[in-house]
């Protein structure tokens, strides 16, 4: 399935490894932040007994 | 009805909730489509050979990097002349994702310049203006995390955005003002001359197409966080003052 390469084999596929590592860094990071934020703000708006 | 009506945090979560599944869905498809289509269904270069394949990473990347800096730069003009929170939060939650978008520019280039220039790095006009860019996305996220007060936080990372922009624009033009360095002129253009082959011309498109909706999404996706977290600093203080 994988296209031949060549002698380049190890170049393309550490760059695309490497996109792979950063961009799913990326999206974890902003999705992790987008859930701390929506849960600080259910906190804050939640009545407090009391 | 004004444009600016949606520099109103309740309207914009309102809107932004309605287009993010589309640009995650775009995103994540046009994405699939270049990349997919550039890897396995686009022959190999005649002199590049098999490394053509990184312009599918590298050329979108390097795009967005810099294009994400102008969008800071315009959200950041808008907070500094019309003090909407909503732009500068925008500003704010467009850094990292232009910190991730220029490194995999500098990890991929590198890896396309080993084999085909026979070094890592080097020098050039175009390397070092971009990795300057790089930098300068680090200062402007250690100045948010650095100061208390957000209005001057953002009227500070303002101003660093309109000097950072200088580096934005030698990123993009480096190649046009300087003849002497390595890294070649666009890959993309008006001038179809200077555009590269048919058979690499619409994968490069789709994943083009699919980092910039993918920035779209993330960048819509943190801003409503940031709203939230300030919505959530304001009602705790409001509570704590009580």
């Amino acid at each position: 399935m994988i296209p031949e390469l060549g002698k380049y084999a190890v170049s393309v596929l550490s760059a695309y490894g490497a996109t792979a590592v950063i961009l799913g860094v990326l999206v974890v990071y902003v999705l992790r932040r987008s859930a701390v934020a929506k849960a600080a703000l259910a906190a804050q708006e939640t009545p407090k007994d009391g | 009805m004004s444009l600016w009506e949606y520099a109103n945090p309740v309207k914009f979560l309102g809107l932004s909730g309605k287009f993010l599944p589309w640009a995650w869905g775009l995103g994540a498809s046009c994405l699939f489509i270049g990349l997919v289509w550039g890897f396995f269904f686009t022959p190999d270069d005649y002199r590049m050979g098999s490394t053509v394949k990184i312009i599918y990473l590298h050329v979108p990347s390097a795009l967005m990097a810099i294009n994400a800096w102008f969008m800071m730069l315009v959200a950041s003009l808008i907070w500094l002349i019309r003090r909407h929170h909503v732009s500068a939060l925008a500003a704010k939650a467009a850094a990292p994702i232009g910190v991730a978008m220029t490194l995999i520019a500098l990890v991929t280039g590198a890896i396309w310049g080993q084999p085909m220039w026979g070094t890592w790095w080097v020098w050039d006009p175009r390397l070092t203006s971009f990795l300057i860019l790089f930098l300068f996305y680090f200062g402007y996220l250690a100045l948010w995390a650095g100061i208390g007060n957000p209005d001057t936080a953002a009227d500070l990372t303002s101003i660093l955005c309109i000097v950072g922009s200088v580096f934005a624009v030698l990123s993009r033009y480096a190649v046009n003002f300087w003849s002497q360095g390595l890294h070649q002129g666009a890959s993309l253009s008006l001038d179809k001359e200077e555009n590269v082959a048919d058979v690499f011309y619409l994968p490069l498109l789709f994943s083009i197409a699919g980092f910039v909706l993918l920035f779209f999404a993330l960048v819509l996706l943190g801003t409503r966080s940031e709203i939230q977290l300030r919505r959530a600093r304001a009602l705790s203080l409001r509570g704590n003052a009580q």
